[in-house]
């Protein structure tokens, strides 16, 4: 028995509620990105206190699951006097996870540019600031764009964390599409398919560029087993 | 002015760590059947027909490219239109390794194909038996590759089995929940499930680069 049927009434306000997982990955990827960036820069600054703080700061938030510190964020900050709005908690919390994120990725990719970068500006008399900001970041911009894409995915995946303090975005409104229709294999089957449409093409685009900088990518070890008959001949000269 | 009284939290002290025990129960069964699911997964995306290979590829894009909760409630919610009903702690389980395997077989086959191709068409041009080659010139060192990807995985399982809560598995966050709402103490108790989290996260972090380091000595 269910109250409703899944309808178009119901596809719809289904659909509708993307808006807020697209917001609220919105606010991660702007903000995070933002913080992010102040935080890899300062995770290879000259400053060791910095760098110490830096570490703490992503160990703490890679080592806890995001939807702990969500309800941290949320239920947690009562000692203040006052229970956050959802969205802002949401909001927060998204932002300061994504920005723990992209300052360790963003790290490696700093630090995948060559030392010399670094002395080379060093020697033309640019202070740290300018060095990163103007040397070192440009080359950096390359190899940061991949995986950037490919955390992107994680963001919006992350934000249907979101509808377990009843933000009513993708996740939440099927739960409850679901509660009065009883229909779980159309709900969460079209809300599998919101997610893929999203998640999937910036998947594909960070795998496309990732792989055009990764220029020796082997051939795939199948093919030699399972297309024996391309395996040259003995004593046949192939041509490549 | 709120004054922080960890003492209630410390008293269900008991119930909170029978709930990290959950938590890593969660983690090492969902991690040991997702890595079973994941070798075949590996195995027939780069060994098995191009059919076989197309929905393994078909499978993992759809679990990377979807939440984990969403996987949840699928297997909550949709399996049991299927006939098949689970309780909490299997849904937990069933949703966890699923979503593992996709994970854990790209790693595998970025593993096996990290193997340049010249080695096994050495290993085919010596001789060796297709077993043998399987064997020692791939996996060994396809293994050692892959070993800290795959604990890190491990450790991203403790992170992620928060979410059954969601379905009322009993694991450390729905536990924490449970006595947020009998003390009314929530940050502390949020604060202490961090603390657990991190913890058993930087425990095993620990752990796999240790064992690591001994089992392939031999590489070095």
């Amino acid at each position: 028995m269910s109250l409703r049927d899944f309808g178009w009434n119901e596809l719809q306000f289904l659909l509708l509620s993307v808006r807020w997982t697209v917001l609220l990955s919105l606010i991660a990827f702007l903000g995070g990105g933002t913080l992010g960036l102040l935080v890899a820069a300062l995770r290879v600054s000259p400053s060791r206190l910095a760098r110490w703080a830096m570490g703490v700061y992503i160990t703490l938030f890679q080592g806890t699951p995001l939807l702990v510190q969500l309800l941290l964020f949320y239920y947690g900050t009562s000692f203040l006097g006052f229970r956050p709005d959802a969205l802002l908690a949401a909001a927060l919390t998204f932002t300061l996870n994504s920005a723990a994120f992209f300052g360790e990725i963003w790290r490696g990719c700093i630090e995948a540019v060559p030392r010399g970068q670094w002395d080379g500006a060093r020697a033309l008399g640019l202070r740290y600031v300018p060095a990163l900001r103007l040397v070192v970041l440009p080359q950096a911009l390359r190899i940061m764009l991949a995986p950037t894409v490919g955390y992107m995915v994680q963001i919006v995946k992350g934000t249907s964390v979101a509808s377990l303090i009843g933000i009513t975005e993708l996740t939440r409104t099927a739960v409850m599409v679901n509660t009065v229709t009883f229909e779980p294999v159309r709900v969460f089957g079209t809300v599998c398919l919101v997610y893929l449409a999203i998640c999937w093409p910036l998947s594909f685009a960070s795998e496309r560029i990732g792989r055009r900088l990764d220029t020796k990518r082997a051939a795939s070890l199948g093919d030699v087993f399972r297309r024996p008959a391309s395996r040259p001949a003995a004593g046949r000269v192939q041509p490549r | 002015m709120y004054e922080f009284q960890f003492g209630p939290i410390l008293a269900r002290m008991p119930t909170v760590l029978q709930g990290a025990a959950l938590t890593l129960e969660f983690a090492a069964a969902s991690t040991c059947i997702g890595l079973l699911l994941a070798v075949l997964l590996a195995i027939g995306r780069v060994f098995g027909p191009r059919p076989v290979a197309w929905l393994v590829t078909g499978y993992v894009e759809l679990i990377r490219n979807t939440p984990l909760l969403v996987q949840l409630y699928i297997v909550f919610f949709a399996l049991p239109k299927a006939g098949l009903r689970l309780d909490s702690n299997q849904a937990a389980i069933v949703a966890l390794s699923a979503n593992l395997a996709a994970y854990a077989a790209e790693i595998i086959r970025a593993g096996l194909e990290s193997v340049p191709r010249g080695q096994v068409e050495a290993g085919l041009s010596l001789g060796l038996r297709r077993g043998r080659i399987i064997r020692h010139v791939v996996l060994a060192p396809a293994i050692r590759a892959i070993y800290p990807a795959l604990g890190s995985q491990f450790v991203l399982q403790i992170l992620g089995s928060s979410l059954v809560s969601a379905i009322a598995a009993e694991e450390l966050t729905a536990v924490s929940n449970n006595v947020m709402m009998e003390t009314f103490r929530n940050f502390e108790v949020f604060i202490l499930a961090g603390g657990l989290y991190l913890a058993m996260v930087l425990l095993f972090r620990g752990f796999f680069s240790a064992t690591g380091r001994v089992l392939f000595r031999w590489a070095a």
